[in-house]
């Protein structure tokens, strides 16, 4: 257990979750990635935290934790207000401002 | 023994998130972010971060998990039609992006010497007593992010 293979798992999670936000089609399924990138971010923070003895990066985690639940919910309830005035919440079908 | 658990955890993120990226239904998808999330939470307890594991399932996971489990029960349409919508270029571009992220890991890996990280009191009181003000700040936007979700979500909403 180096930080190495931490920061490398960390990257690899990141990638995948970046895949699923780019390659999902239902919204939800895209905040879904969006938390793991979250959460490999995260885990990078903490890594080099614990290498370094810094506690700050615990503190910064746990402020970063609150705001992502927050952006959930409100990401939530744009879907839930997509899926309720246009039926879909496809992001193909919600692109009216893609020109 | 450690780092049989270490490598068991980090292949169970791995596997979990492979799940959430690829499943078919989403309320799988779900469940195998939040066992993501905990996998992650393991790996906080081998950084001697046992705070913020707690943290992170009772807050994330749980928090996490109830409002996409209630939003998909809502919304409905849990199944996607078609599964990916251009997964080439997708995967391409992670690719990519995961290559540039290891790239200058990959000079500081024998630079192992590691602090660690202490005991929840001290994250306590550096929360309380340094980091007061964000702390406050944060209590402000979790409400203004409440009330931004009902005014959002709520039916009879004025024009």
């Amino acid at each position: 257990m180096t930080l190495g293979s931490l920061l490398v798992l960390a990257a690899a999670v990141f990638a995948i979750g970046l895949f699923g936000v780019l390659a999902r089609r239902h919204a939800i399924g895209v905040l879904l990635s969006i938390e793991l990138m979250f959460n490999a971010v995260n885990l990078a923070i903490v890594a080099v935290a614990w290498s370094r003895g810094l506690l700050a990066g615990v503190v910064l985690v746990l402020f970063g934790i609150a705001i992502t639940v927050a952006e959930i919910a409100v990401g939530l309830a744009l879907v839930l207000l997509a899926s309720r005035v246009r039926r879909t919440a496809i992001l193909d079908e919600l692109s009216d401002l893609s020109g | 023994m450690r780092q049989v658990a270490f490598w068991a955890l980090a292949a169970g993120l791995v596997a979990a998130a492979l799940t959430v990226v690829t499943a078919k239904s989403l309320f799988r998808a779900a469940f195998a972010l939040s066992a993501a999330l905990v996998a992650t939470a393991g790996l906080y307890v081998f950084l001697s971060a046992p705070l913020l594991a707690a943290v992170q399932i009772l807050l994330y996971t749980g928090g996490v998990l109830t409002l996409v489990v209630f939003a998909l029960v809502v919304a409905g349409g849990n199944v996607e039609t078609a599964r990916f919508r251009r997964p080439v270029p997708a995967a391409l571009m992670a690719a990519a992006v995961f290559v540039a992220l290891v790239a200058p890991v990959r000079a500081l890996t024998h630079a192992t010497p590691t602090a660690g990280l202490g005991d929840g009191k001290a994250v306590g009181l550096l929360l309380f007593r340094d980091y007061l003000v964000p702390f406050e700040l944060l209590s402000v936007l979790l409400l203004a992010a409440v009330f931004g979700a009902l005014m959002l979500a709520r039916k009879d909403r004025p024009a």
